[in-house]
This record gives structure tokens, sequence and C-alpha cells, in this order.
């Protein structure tokens, strides 16, 4: 039942092979018996979730199911969900119980999924292992020494190890893509402004965007169909109709051009990588597509333009966890400035004061011009490359990272190593655009995601891409064994 | 030396809109302290803001009221600093793109009409209320002013006195309260200024260094605060020292400014773009609809006064200096079916002195304008005398009786039968010979001798015209 899509989870609630009640039940046994390897969740609902299966398996009666109705997902702790904690990863949030639910949980509550809980993540999504989370690390399902990758760790190594069948993740720099490679399952990042930032607690504000992560490309297709739409409480989210993504999946894709970027198949890519690539390629090109060599040429320096950006703004983002009005106080202050420093200083770990600290400076008078304003023209630059490319080509497609899942400890003591393991996915946060990783194999046991990048909007035609190609392999559907 | 002071103002005016600028919580004063908050004023995480577009409309009203530019795009920017009544540790401004920018107003100080330029006016929200005194050992913190939303006003350094400097408050506190985008509830904190103050030798070009002068929230502190500043600066230069840039604070009490701190402690804002909010455009119909709605300001106003009342320059000038005040005077005119003038004087004269012995406002006074009306009618029409007229005053001021009912009841109806005005004239010349004849033999001065006894037997009703009419033809 565990290794079962959505979809097929949907058909068998609607053909009464189970209940929700049911299926709720047998994902909260295999969470108790798993997770405690794994530590995926920061918080299990078991209570809400059995009462929102019961609410589901009446709407199954009734026959007034969606396709999501009793599904059961698990939400990253980064969104605000009513009356749960909702931590973000941090001990400044750890007593943090959010009086409002974030847009996304509403939608898919109301879409009928069963939240089981909440997902460990990097802390304040800040970090590309999962290893600053205050809850401790996520393992990686495929092998319990390695990273799951991050942000959203916790997200992928639970549809991984088939704790959950859908999860939500949020992507900053690669934080879905990059765990979904890691972790062997598919997510997609969807379009800046498609999916509503309401109660998604804030790492860089212009670059955040909320997607789902599951199996496959085609339950991706159904959590995104109830997260996405405008969302008159973000400012940031876009007015346009709504698109069925789950439609029209099977279709051909006879005459989709593929643009293959030399930027993303140079020096620091792993040849398996590499290897594994070329050959999914292929695949889809068997299916009909054609393939392009193309050229991002500012792509060098998306990684120095997003770590001027994305600090900038968690800078001021993270203003407001000062222990006045909520979450973490310093014990007995002596004054107000004792108060700040010490609630500040003992309730961020390391990695977030470091970007707090490099976001201030990047922001200080003096340094605004040369580092600020600079990092929001190379963002024209490479959006720039990316509006040219896509005059040529329909998606690109190259890594999601340049390697597989990594050791504990072996890059969380350079910052640099760790942040080069996003150096392809940045840019498409800086641009806004929608991106996704899908699995195309394994690497010494450890599997290998490619990323598919689309124009505006394009998120039907990555999915429908994806899923022509998930018809014709098999990566998707292996799974750990644990 | 001859110093010559130079003022720039920053005026915070509190938008009049029902809700909050970036959340939909209430914005009326007074309420129980975090009342009026919501999740989006606490700064819970993962709020966002939205803009509520009434105080675009707003801000858009002012820009067009001073003849000001109002962007087509305009720009929110955080201001970062820590504070505990600082949510967010941000407040939402405007930076260096304005929603208004370069307009001007003019003032009129000591019969001279000077024109004030302001550099610009953009949208920001207030922060909360530290409250120190309630809560022993303890601050309190109130979130409901949190993201109320603020038209900052900026004027040029363009004003030489503290008069000038009231006078330019004044007319902007008129121009929000004509265009009803302020209460202008000065007590309130709606509007109030932070004064730039400095100082130079006369006739030298260059700007001295200078002190600005926080939250002065009466028109009373912005005059006391200046001219304390300015003597405080001639001092120190006059003595060989320098200016320190800084912030200081007026202390009512004690009529003095305070260092509160130096440039060099000054916060770095971190000015950056909000990424939560997308630039603010603003269409050109947009701002024609609002052009279409714009009421009758206050110049305007002056000038049609002048024309259609036939008043003073002076006249007009007080008159139409709040909405209120012109509106009281207006319906004044308009039910007495009076001289506008003669309506004029009772308005600035009697009236005005009475509101301000009584520290009441136009709109709070006990007597309305039918009421004064209907008493300037009996003075028109010759029922009372001028004089007769001030003794009703006070009886419409004490009681909510017409001026017809107190002038019947204290039978003080002028007596303008000739009859009867003969009658008593006839007594007075029986009775007093020896005058009569001093009289007619060419001592004139007796005449206000017949005056005064007919007053006095009339207890001052006579028609005092007629009076006199009929005594020189009867002592003739």
């Amino acid at each position: 039942m565990h290794d079962k899509t959505i979809r097929e989870l949907s058909d068998g609630l609607k053909s009464k092979a189970f209940s929700s009640l049911e299926l709720t039940e047998s994902f909260l046994k295999r969470i108790e018996r798993l997770d405690p390897s794994i530590n995926a969740f920061i918080t299990v609902t078991p209570e809400r979730a059995l009462k929102a299966a019961k609410a589901a398996d009446v709407a199954l009666e009734k026959g007034a199911a969606g396709p999501l109705t009793g599904i059961p997902i698990a939400q990253k702790d980064i969104f605000c969900t009513e009356g749960v904690r909702s931590s973000c990863g941090s001990k400044m949030l750890d007593q943090f119980i959010s009086p409002y639910n974030a847009t996304v949980v509403d939608r898919l509550n109301a879409a009928g999924t069963v939240m089981l809980g909440k997902l460990n993540m990097d802390e304040f999504a800040m970090g590309s292992s999962n290893e600053t989370s205050f809850y401790g690390p996520v393992k990686n399902p495929w092998n319990l020494e390695t990273v799951p990758g991050g942000s959203s760790g916790g997200s992928a190594a639970a549809v991984a190890a088939r704790l959950v069948p859908g999860a939500t993740g949020t992507d900053t720099g690669g934080s879905i893509r990059q765990p979904a490679a890691f972790c062997g399952i598919t997510g997609i990042k969807p379009t800046y402004g498609l999916v509503s930032r309401w109660g998604m607690i804030a790492f860089a504000s212009s670059l955040d965007q909320a997607g789902p992560m599951a199996k496959t490309a085609e339950d991706c297709a159904l959590l995104l169909e109830a997260m996405a739409g405008f969302d008159p409480k973000d400012s940031t989210s876009l007015e346009r109709p709504k698109e069925t993504y789950s439609q029209g999946l099977d279709e051909s894709i006879e005459g989709l051009r593929i643009g293959l970027p030399q930027e993303f198949f140079g020096e620091g890519l792993d040849p398996d990588i590499h290897q594994a690539i070329q050959a999914a390629i292929g695949e889809i090109e068997k299916l009909g597509a054609t393939v392009k060599a193309i050229s991002l040429p500012h792509m060098h320096l998306s990684g120095p333009a997003y770590y001027v950006v994305a600090p900038a703004e968690c800078s001021s983002n993270l203003a407001r966890l000062d222990g006045v009005r909520y979450g973490y106080r310093a014990e007995n202050p002596k004054d107000l400035k004792d108060l700040y420093m010490r609630s500040r200083g003992e309730g961020f770990g390391a990695e977030v004061k470091r970007r707090i600290l490099i976001g201030t400076y990047a922001l200080s008078a003096g340094y605004y011009d040369a580092y600020y304003i600079k990092a929001q023209k190379i963002r024209r630059l490479i959006s720039d490359d990316f509006k040219k490319a896509f005059e040529e080509v329909d998606v690109i497609m190259g890594p999601t990272s340049p390697s597989v899942a990594f050791q504990f400890g072996e890059k969380s003591q350079d910052p640099i190593a760790m942040y080069l393991s996003d150096i392809y996915t940045i840019a498409v946060n800086l641009a806004g655009l929608p991106g996704m990783s899908v699995p195309v194999g394994f690497s010494k046991g450890l599997p290998i995601g490619m990323q598919i990048i689309g124009n505006y909007f394009s998120e039907q035609r990555l999915l429908h891409v994806a899923h022509r190609y998930q018809g014709v392999t098999d990566w998707h559907q292996q799974s750990p064994t644990l | 030396m001859q110093w010559e002071t130079v003022i720039g103002l920053e005026i915070h005016a509190q938008l009049a809109t029902k809700s909050k600028i970036f959340s939909g919580a209430a914005t009326l004063y007074g309420a129980e302290p975090n009342t009026q908050a919501c999740a989006i004023d606490l700064g819970l995480p993962g709020v966002l803001p939205v803009l509520n577009q009434e105080a675009v409309k707003m801000a858009v009203k002012f820009g067009l009221a001073i003849g000001a530019t109002v962007s087509p795009r305009s720009v929110f920017a955080r201001k970062n600093y820590f504070y505990p009544d600082l949510p967010k540790g941000y407040q939402i401004s405007q930076f260096d793109l304005p929603v208004v920018s370069t307009g001007e107003t003019t003032i009129v100080v000591d019969g001279e009409v000077k024109v004030i330029g302001i550099t610009r006016a953009h949208l920001e929200e207030d922060a909360g209320k530290s409250l120190h005194e309630d809560f022993e050992g303890h601050t309190g913190i109130d979130l409901n002013r949190a993201g109320t939303p603020l038209l900052e006003i900026v004027s040029e350094p363009d004003m030489r006195s503290a008069k000038e400097a009231v006078a330019y408050m004044k007319k902007v506190h008129a121009l929000v309260r004509y265009l009803e985008i302020c209460d202008g509830n000065m007590q309130e904190g709606s509007f109030r200024c932070d004064a730039n103050v400095s100082i130079r030798p006369k006739g030298q070009e260059k700007f001295g260094t200078r002190a600005e002068i926080k939250n002065l929230n009466s028109f009373r502190f912005v005059e006391k605060a200046i001219n304390y500043e300015v003597l405080r600066q001639i001092e120190i230069l006059e003595n060989g020292g320098t200016i320190v840039q800084e912030t200081r604070l007026y202390d009512a009490n004690k009529d003095e400014t305070r260092s509160m701190r130096s440039k060099e402690e000054a916060n770095d804002y971190r000015y950056f773009p909000d990424p939560d909010l997308l630039p603010l455009e603003i269409a050109a119909d947009f701002i024609e609809s609002i052009r279409t709605q714009l009421p009758e300001l206050p110049d305007q106003k002056k000038l049609r006064f002048k024309a259609q009342y036939g008043l003073t320059d002076y006249d007009a000038e007080v008159l139409t200096a709040t909405r209120e005040l012109a509106s009281y005077f207006e319906q004044v005119a308009l039910l007495s079916g009076s001289d506008p003038k003669l309506c004029a004087n009772w308005v600035m004269g009697d009236l005005a002195a009475a509101l301000n012995k009584a520290s009441l406002e136009i709109e709070e006074s006990p007597v309305d304008p039918q009421r004064l009306a209907g008493l300037i009618q009996r003075i028109a029409d010759d029922t009372i005398s001028g004089k007769i007229a001030k003794q009703v005053f006070e009886g419409l001021w004490a009681s909510l009786e017409s001026a017809d009912a107190i002038i019947y009841r204290e039978g003080l109806r002028q007596i303008t039968d000739t009859g009867a005005i003969e009658a008593i004239i006839d007594a007075i010349i029986a009775e007093n010979p020896a005058q009569v004849e001093g009289y007619r033999s060419g001592k004139d001065k007796l005449f206000g001798f017949f005056v005064g006894q007919a007053m006095k037997a009339t207890e001052g009703k006579a028609n005092p015209a007629q009076l006199n009419e009929l005594l020189k033809k009867k002592l003739s």
C-alpha cells in the first residue's frame, strides 16, 4: 500500500478497496516504526489525522470527493498550521503554536487531504543537507549515513521512505529539487507567484516558492492543482486562470525542443550523473523530442548574486524573532539589548546567524550599491539569459545537483562547498522560473536527479514531459530497503 | 552678528482610513491595548502585507492639492531597526521613490504671502506604543497603532522663523482636514511633526548644521521648541562653539530641547525595497478620477469668499483657515440673508472670543449658525442695537433659546416709535429747563446730556439715530 502513488490510492479510496481511516492508520504506523531512524517528522499529529480521515471517509461515502480526498500528506514545518507547532526547524520557534493556517495548508485541507504531521527541515530553510535543523538531521532513506538534501529534506525523506505519499516543500535556491534528487523522488518548484506565500515562514521573500513533492510527476500535478492559485493575502501572488495540471499528461511530446546548457555539464559534475542525464535525455528523444546545445552565459554569477539577495532578505525577515512577542526568549534579560542579543544568540543556529550577518553587511550604508544593487542587476542578466534560451527551446534539462547525497559532516564545516551543491538550481529562483527534479538513475546506490526548467507558468509542460519519461522508465518506482 | 534661521518640517499625518495600511485591523483610537492588532500587525511568522487602496487615494489627493507630481511608480522599502514596539523589526515606508514629490503651498505671515516647497510625501506604517508608566519595572507594548497609515510630508528648508513654521504647519493641517484625509487631532497624535532647525549668518548661502527636534504635537510647542533651539544655537556659535548634528527632544514642562542621539549613534536603517510588496503603480485615469473628487481647497475658497461676499483679504483668510469655520460662516451668511461683513464680524469677533475663552472649536460651538443668524437678522432690521446684541448673544451662549425669544422676554426690542420717543424727549425738556437754555444759547456739548437722559429713560432701547434726529428737532 505504501508504494502506491496518490493516483492509485485515490482510485482505491473511491472503489472502497480501503478507507481513508485505514490508509491513515497504516501510514501512521509506518511513521511510528521507521521515523525514529529517519527523523523526517518534527511533529506527528495522529489525532488530527484520524479526525480528518473520518471526515474524508464521510465525503467519500457521499460521493463528494475530489482526487485528494482522504490522501495522507505531511507539511514542511515552514508552513503555519493552526493549533500545531510551526517551528521552521528552529529552537526560536520550538514553542510556537500558530494561530492561523498558511494558504497552502488551507487549500490542501479543503481538497480533503489528511495531514499526518510536520516535516523536518533545515533551520529557517537555510541549508542544503538538513544538518542545520534544531531537531537533528534527517537521514537519507537510501543510506542512513548520507544527507537527504535540504532544506526540504524531511519532505523528501518521508516520501522516499514511504512514510507519506506526498508532501509540501519550499524552494528558495533548490530546496525542493535538490532533496528530491538526493532521495530519488519527484518535486516541482513552480513559477514565483503561482503558490501563495501567506503563512509560509519567509526566508528570502523574492525567491521563496512552495511546491509539491511526491513519487511521480502525476502526483505532483494533483497536489499542485490544489496548492496553486491567486491569493489576495499575498501581494506577489499572480491573478490568472487556474490550470488542471493532471489533465493531458499522456499526450505526445513529439516536437518538444530541449535545450542543454553547456554551463550545466562542465567541471565539477559527477561523471555518473552526467551519464545518467544523457541516458534520460536519450529516452525523451525517443519520445519525439529534439535536443539543442544552448548557453546561459551568466550562470556562473548566480551563486554570488544569490548569496547576497537571499541573506539580505533573510536578515530583515528574521528581525521579528526578537524574543518580545513570541518565540524563544532568553531568561532574565538585564535590559532590552541583552534581551535581543541573548534571545537571538541562543535561539538561532550557526548557519542562520551566518546568513543574517552576511545580509546585514550587504545592506549596510556604503555597501548596498556594491552588493545588493549589483546582485539585482545580475538577476536581470540571468533572467535575460533564460528569456533568450526560451526563444529557441521549450524546456532546459540538466543535473539537479553536481553530486549525489553526501556524507553527514562532509560539507557542514565548509559553507562554500555546501553552497555549491545548489549551483544548478539557484539561477531558476533568481529568474522566478519553474523547475523540477525527476529521478533518472543511481550512483553508488544513491539516487540521481535530473532538473527540468521551463518558461514562466509552464508547470503543465514540465509535468507532462516528466510524466511521459516516467511512463517509459521505472527509477521513480524504486524504493529504499528499510 | 545677524543670524538667519532655516527650518524644514517633516509632518506625519495619520490617514483617516478605516483599516490599517497593510492589514484589515481597525484604526480607531482609544481601544483597549492590543485589541486592534491582527496577525499582520503583530508581525507573526508567515504574514504578508497587502496595501490599503484608500491610503493610496488619500496620498494622491494630497499630492494633487499641493500641485505635486504623483509618481506613476513608487516603491515601498523596509526601514530596518530593532525596537519593542516595532513588531517586524522593520517599518514599511518609502525611500527613494515616494508616491508624491515636488509640490508647494503658500502661507501668509504678517501680511506677506510666501511659497513653501514640499519636497515629497510618502506613505508608511506607524509603529506601536511603549507604555512605561503603568507597569512597575516593566514596559508594556500596545500594538493598536502599529500599521496605522501615515503620510509623511517633507518640506523644503524654506521657513525662516518659528512663526513661518507654525503658519506652514497650520496650512498643511487645514489642507489635510479640507481633503478629509486626516482628522488633524494633535492630542491623539494624528498630526505631528519633526522640525529641522539650523542657523547661518545672514547673507550666507551655505546651510548651518541642523538639529532635528522630534515629535512636536502642538502648534504652540513647534513655536516654542524652535525659538528655544534657535537661541541655543546662536549662543553656541557666538561663544565659538559648533553645532552637532543630532536628534533632540522638546520638553514642554521645562521649555527646552535636549539631545536624544547624535549622528554617530544614528541607526543604519539598511533600506531596501520590500520584496513582499510589488512597486505601487498608479494609472493616470485613477489620478484623474481623484482630481474630480477634490473638494474646494483653502486658497480657492478664500478667493471665492472675497468675490462672493466682498470680504477683505484678512477676513477671507481667517474664515477659510478651517473647513468647519468656513462652513459655519457660510451658513450664518445664508440663513441671516444679511450683510456678509456683519456676519463675518460676529463670527470672527464675539463668537470667536467666546469660543477661545471656553477652549472650544467652532464645531463645538454652543451657538449654532441658525441662532447666530437669528441674532444678526435683528441687528440688520434695527430690532436691536449693536450694543443690545452683545447682551442677547450672552443669552444665546447660555441657553438654547432663539434671539427673538430672548429679545421678547427681556423686552430688549429697540424703541422706534417716533411718538413714544417724542414723549420721552418732551418730558426731559420739561424737567431740565436750565440745560435747555444752555444748549440753545450755544453750549453744543450739552447735547450728550440729553442723549444720556433719553437712553437712561428707555434703558438703552431707543433707536440711537432716531433719537438724535428727534432731539435736534425739539431742541432747536
